[in-house]
């Protein structure tokens, strides 16, 4: 049996933690560069502002409906994350954080009813720490997510679903004709991993809820979708498939972009964003013990502009597959020589690594260029392993490649936070005030 | 044995409390050390003033209403969301949408936020006004200067 804890529009909860004038406020969080709506209020849902909607397109509810808009303040989401994650594993033996809103709770030997004690968690957990959260069980991990989201809607609309299934909801303990209701009432893209494409394919082959999926026969579904739709079925029915901690396959690319605060026009700017995305990258790929063997660079201007249009992008291959900041960063820069223009307001620009494969090998070969022998890879390997925990203790752009220019950590092209509320935990001189008046 | 790579990654430095425990010794010869026996972990601070890690917040006090309760301006108030509230607990509560921090007074299922200087009225709640208490203050941190 799996439980998932869930906070309920999460960002904006830890928000009204510390101002509680925004209470019964439409609400929502905006991404990095304040571009788009990551999170949202139930009032702010009920206005129709959509996941992912830009802000300027909302902005002017602002004026009409009272709309509060605030950059994203991670310090402080970081730190109830891990307040409520710390209550929410006391939920069962094992806990696996699947995001900084969400956990997976093992509940394997636990005894007693479990409906009860996830009331209890959730209560300990809004009153401790002042988040709202819903929880799903389910004899699976698909099915706990399911039932995740009938705890979250049946708490939001009152009406879709029977109201005792609001905040809590176990799907293991309803009786076979009400999970039947339940699996009717809800629409087969609500499932997890189940995108719009595969949702909208199914939905014209006349599989439209829940309880059509289940109906299906796993190994048709195999043969006419995929074994990973297949998985979700076999889950969807009850068979444990995905089990805590399965962990993810390396990612395949990665990227670093950013729009701008504001336009960049010259290349001695644009050099320096592209040095800091390369060397975000580079140390993201170290991470997870990859190496590129291809660097991707683009420019572009905002399409939201009336100016002039030019976007660009570029391939370089790395003779020799690196993690190596130094060498990702001189590939991407010199990428970024061959594709700009002078004269556009550039909005955006991103780095890709891509072809990525496995530290462990290493190709060897005749010293062919000088200075890069494998001896020089083993110290560079060590000068790597230095910066990225210089800059993992003392926040990210301490120590940089030269041409990311000085002053790295407060560059004009960097994130425009307009809207950001105080640093309160985590933050000496952010600390909440109250009134002794 | 070090080999020269130890000294190219940064060691790390804690700035939490150091807490030392002493083993007992096994000292067959000579005077013994009157702190064998004696198992001692220094004493920090954190855990004498946190009680429930994930529920406690910090906050600062602005004003003079409290100073007979020995809150002064610009104190670090620990708040214990923990502690459910009961008559003549320091609580922080939010009145219109501010925090407020006030001694609680509950008689009669009628509750009110007292201030703890005669000076300074005390907060009844009008009609329809609810309060909620937020966090109970468990504690009040001054720093002189120094």
């Amino acid at each position: 049996m799996y439980a998932l804890v869930d906070g309920n529009n999460f960002y904006v909860s830890c928000e009204r933690v510390f101002r509680p004038s925004l209470i019964g406020r439409p609400t929502v969080v905006l991404s990095n560069n304040d571009g788009c709506c990551i999170a949202r209020s139930n009032e702010a849902k009920a206005l129709g502002i959509k996941m992912g909607a830009p802000w300027f397109k909302v902005k002017h509810l602002e004026e009409s409906a009272g709309l509060v808009a605030l950059s994203a303040n991670f310090a402080l989401y970081g730190d109830l994350s891990d307040r409520m994650m710390s209550l929410a594993a006391g939920l069962g033996p094992s806990q696996e954080i699947y995001s900084i809103d969400e956990s997976f709770i093992g509940l394997d030997g636990v005894r007693g009813d479990l409906v009860e004690r996830a009331h209890k968690i959730r209560s300990r957990i809004l009153q401790w720490v002042g988040i709202p959260c819903g929880i799903g069980i389910g004899s699976t991990k698909t099915l706990a997510k399911l039932a995740n989201h009938i705890a979250k809607t049946a708490e939001r609309k009152p009406g879709v679903y029977p109201d005792h299934l609001a905040m809590v909801c176990n799907l293991s303990a309803l009786a076979a004709h009400e999970r039947e209701a339940v699996f009717n009432a809800t629409e087969v893209g609500e499932v997890w991993g189940i995108g719009r494409r595969i949702s909208k394919q199914l939905v014209d082959g006349g599989i439209k809820t829940v309880q059509d999926l289940v109906r299906m026969d796993a190994a048709t579904v195999r043969r006419g979708w995929s074994v990973v739709l297949e998985r979700t079925v076999r889950e969807l029915q009850g068979t444990p498939c995905i089990g805590l901690d399965d962990a993810p396959a390396p990612k395949k690319e990665v990227a670093c972009t950013r729009s701008f605060g504001h336009p960049v026009t010259d290349l001695a700017s644009l050099t320096e964003v592209v040095t800091a995305f390369s060397s975000r990258a580079a140390e993201k790929i170290r991470k997870q013990h990859s190496l590129a063997s291809v660097v991707l660079v683009f420019v572009r201007t905002s399409p939201f502009r009336k100016d002039e249009q030019y976007s660009r992008s570029i391939c370089i291959p790395l003779r020799r597959p690196t993690s190596d900041t130094g060498a990702i960063v001189n590939a991407a820069v010199l990428g970024l020589q061959a594709i700009y223009l002078g004269g556009f307001k550039y909005a955006k620009a991103g780095v890709m690594l891509m072809d990525l494969q496995p530290d462990g090998v290493v190709q060897g070969e005749l010293d062919l260029e000088d200075g890069d022998s494998l001896v020089d890879i083993a110290d560079k390997a060590s000068l790597m392993t230095a910066l990225d925990e210089i800059n993992s203790r003392y926040g990210r752009g301490t120590m940089t490649m030269a041409s990311a220019g000085v002053d790295a950590k407060q560059k004009t092209w960097r994130m425009r936070q307009e809207r950001m509320t105080p640093r309160y935990t985590t933050c000496l001189a952010d600390l909440p005030i109250a009134r002794a008046v | 044995m070090y080999s020269s790579d130890k000294f190219r990654t940064p060691v790390p430095v804690s700035g939490a409390a150091l807490s030392v425990l002493l083993v007992r010794g096994e000292v067959e010869a000579g005077f013994p050390s009157p702190a064998e026996d004696l198992g001692a972990k220094r004493i920090d601070l954190a855990q004498i003033l946190i009680k429930h890690p994930q529920a406690t917040y910090f906050l600062r006090a602005s004003g003079h209403s409290m100073v007979e309760a020995g809150i002064w301006d610009g104190d670090i108030l620990v708040v214990d969301r923990a502690i459910k509230p009961r008559n003549s607990h320091i609580v922080v509560a939010t009145v219109d949408g501010d925090f407020t921090v006030k001694l609680l007074q509950q008689r009669a299922g009628r509750v009110k936020l007292k201030a703890a200087n005669p000076t300074y009225p005390d907060i009844t709640p009008k009609d329809g006004q609810t309060i909620e208490i937020w966090g109970v203050v468990t504690s009040t941190i001054k720093q002189f200067p120094a």
